[in-house]
């Protein structure tokens, strides 16, 4: 144990040797919640929007006023002919056009039935998909108050209840999956250069002829690098609680300690990445393409883990962010306990007991 | 010049002795590509389905068979009047239940407006809002219907209707948009994490000394040191693209030399803030923290890529102008899915070259403080 001990004072004097790392370790993470937490919102506001108004009747001027109204809708421009529309959407100066047919007007006062036409640039898919559904039913609004009075209240209506998050907001679920990913990418990255540096700069050597165990060594290395991560975990839901007021519906306390949990497969990710390199910049490449890119894109951070192909899921049960995901979302939101989250808190710990065996097995041969 | 190139070749030896490096600058991308493409879509369906059916009658069986005859849902059970809707959801067995009262086909048949709830779990706000509009237009069809049947009336349709056209994607594959903004992710993290460790490695391990010694001056020895990752990046940047073209239908529809120079002026952006990082940084482990903080999560989220930049608030937006990969990004978009030329975007490769400059030009004033 004072080995132990020994390494970790070692390690902390290092750390602060560098003020410059813990500065970035420290500040990195709270700056970057704070402005992805403003951008990561899947919400969609402010679509500009073209309108070709052939007609510039009062009932067309009707029609835009609602759409000028709506706070998804922002009307960027008017043009004269549908011929122009080609330009500012080719030019991305607008993402939708909307055209109003001359008798438009003549139309919708004699009660025949008339057409409008959207044209939306679909090359940003998702939000193009989202905002016609709110021009559909904006338009249907509309076109039910024209109707006469005895024919406007539908037989069968719908209520809807959206739980957990009625107001839709995107934010209260992207917060706990950016707080998940910082956290991977923070102590993963610090980690991951652990050991491999002192191979490179050759202190290695002098470790080996220490009578320093390989377990011992992997504990002195993971308990400077924890410290700094617990300070991270406790700074960023800091903000993610009182400057975003996520809501807290669970406990805050299981859910810093499923956190520790998750630190130990993190950090022992990032040394075990650290003992299979050669070179620091080995190490860095390993980490980034071979794990934190796929953990990111797989674990269901934003691409729902439901809509990949049925041989792809099977992969995603590796990797301990999606378990991490499922716990912070279902503490935060749904404020559901240990008696639901008990096999996501199982699957993380016996990963993050594996890495760190697997870390001490690779080091040793290192080290032998 | 020559000593330029004496320090690209020691470079290309020292990566072309560590084959894991090459290996994985050159065809991990284009792998990654591969996994996501097929493993990412936005698209929405078999959304797991309970429903709880209070009337059990001809005309609840209607409605319900048009939740689950529309493709969109994947049905998981009926539940008793009495279920428990919450233990339901909160261990994820069903995104949605669809509640149909009792007396539905009483009201039905006797012209009562009638409610049918429901509910869908919403803590991810993207797929609520979509699976929200799927329930709607499927209640307001059946409503119609219903509508038709009992007035007769055959001309009952809405007065105004809505005609879309989508152009550049007109399936409104998720994959359209979805590859583009990847290949730009990809890229600006090779670029950046193949330049990060560039100057300071040799820093760290004491080389920089002999370096300053020998007759190279501080341009030749950035120059060496990027352009051999230069051609790297570009060329793992045209295998990614190949791979999209050829397993994603990713069409081509503008000119080849304008999106081989765009990638090239993006790539030299991305380089030139991995060698910003660098010049900074005061160890390797400095520098992989400062190339990671800055260009993953950031190029993930403020270029966007998938989270649209005029949704965010204005400081955010203010905020995703050093972005590169948010310039890189319009301009590939524009190329391969509009077909468009040079005019519809050439402020976008302006500010690439200002960004470019800003940061190649902070670096060099950082390593010639180095240097004397």
């Amino acid at each position: 144990m004072r080995r132990v001990l020994h390494l970790v004072r070692k390690e902390l004097l290092e750390l602060r040797q560098d003020p410059r790392l813990f500065g970035i370790v420290i500040l990195a993470p709270i700056l970057q919640l704070t402005v992805l937490g403003y951008a990561a919102t899947t919400d969609v506001k402010d679509v500009p929007m073209l309108v070709v108004d052939a007609d510039r009747s009062t009932e067309s001027r009707a029609l835009l006023a609602r759409f000028q109204a709506s706070d998804n809708f922002k009307i960027v421009g008017t043009a004269d002919s549908t011929e122009q529309i080609d330009q500012w959407l080719d030019r991305g100066q607008a993402w939708m056009a909307l055209s109003i047919p001359p008798d438009y007007g003549r139309r919708v006062r004699a009660g025949r039935p008339v057409s409008l036409q959207i044209i939306a640039d679909g090359t940003d898919a998702n939000s193009t998909n989202v905002a016609m559904g709110y021009a559909r039913a904006l338009v249907a609004g509309y076109a039910q108050d024209l109707l006469p009075p005895q024919m406007s209240t539908p037989p069968v209506s719908l209520e809807l209840r959206l739980w957990f998050n009625p107001q839709l907001e995107s934010r209260d679920f992207m917060i706990p999956g950016i707080f998940a990913l910082l956290l991977l990418i923070v102590t993963t990255t610090l980690s991951a250069m652990a050991i491999v540096r002192e191979k490179e700069v050759g202190t290695l050597e002098q470790l080996n002829v220490t009578p320093l165990a390989r377990w011992q060594l992997i504990v002195g290395k993971l308990v400077p690098y924890g410290f700094i991560g617990i300070v991270d975990v406790v700074l960023v839901l800091f903000v993610a609680l009182y400057w975003f007021e996520v809501p807290m519906r669970g406990s805050i306390l299981l859910l810093f300690g499923i956190t520790l949990v998750y630190l130990l497969s993190t950090l022992g990710l990032g040394l075990f990445i650290s003992s299979i390199s050669n070179t620091q910049q080995q190490a860095m490449l390993t980490s980034t393409f071979g794990f934190l890119m796929p953990m990111t894109y797989l674990s269901g951070f934003v691409f729902p883990i439901e809509n990949m192909p049925a041989w792809i899921q099977p992969v995603t049960y590796l990797i301990p962010v999606r378990y991490f995901l499922v716990i912070v979302r279902g503490i935060f939101l749904k404020g559901v306990g240990l008696e639901t989250l008990w096999p996501q808190v199982a699957a993380l710990l016996a990963w993050g007991l594996t890495v760190l065996a697997l870390a001490a097995l690779r080091s040793s041969k290192r080290l032998g | 010049m020559r000593t330029m190139i004496a320090v690209a070749t020691k470079e290309l030896h020292q990566i072309s002795r560590d084959r894991r490096t090459l290996g994985i600058l050159l065809l991990f991308p284009a792998f990654i590509l591969l996994i996501y493409g097929y493993a990412l879509n936005f698209d929405i369906k078999d959304v797991r389905l309970a429903i709880q059916d209070r009337d059990r009658s001809t005309s609840s069986r209607e409605l319900v068979s048009a939740f689950v005859n529309s493709g969109y849902f994947e049905l998981v059970g009926y539940l008793d009047a009495d279920a428990d809707l919450d233990q339901l959801v909160n261990t994820n067995q069903a995104r949605a239940i669809l509640v149909v009262p009792a007396r539905f086909e009483r009201d039905v048949q006797t012209r009562t407006p009638s409610i049918v709830q429901v509910i869908i779990d919403a803590d991810n706000a993207n797929t609520a809002s979509t699976v929200m509009g799927y329930a709607q237009a499927i209640v307001a069809e059946y409503s119609t219907t219903v509508a038709l049947r009992a007035s007769a009336v055959s001309a009952a349709a809405a007065p105004v209707t809505l005609e879309p056209r989508i152009w550049y994607n007109p399936q409104l594959r998720s994959t359209l948009f979805l590859v583009p903004g990847l290949i730009a992710f990809i890229s600006m993290i090779t670029a950046v994490v193949s330049t990060a460790l560039s100057v300071v490695r040799e820093k760290e391990r004491g080389t920089m000394e002999q370096i300053r010694m020998s007759p190279i001056g501080p341009l030749a020895f950035v120059l060496g040191k990027t352009l051999p990752y230069l051609t790297i990046s570009f060329i793992s940047a045209l295998i990614i693209l190949f791979t999209a073209r050829l397993l994603f239908d990713l069409p081509m529809r503008g000119s080849w030399p304008l999106l081989c120079a765009s990638i090239l002026l993006f790539l030299v952006g991305a380089q030139a803030q991995g060698l910003l990082i660098s010049t900074v940084a005061t160890s390797q482990q400095v520098a992989f923290q400062l190339a990671i903080l800055s260009s993953f999560l950031p190029t993930f989220i403020l270029s966007g890529f998938i989270f649209p930049i005029s949704s965010m608030p204005m400081a955010v937006q203010a905020v995703s102008h050093v972005v590169p990969a948010r310039y890189f990004l319009v301009a590939l978009r524009a190329i391969v899915l509009k077909g468009v030329g040079l005019p519809a975007f050439w402020e976008q490769l302006v500010y690439l070259g200002i960004f470019s400059t800003i940061a190649l030009g902070l670096a060099a004033l950082r390593l010639k403080r180095e240097w004397a």
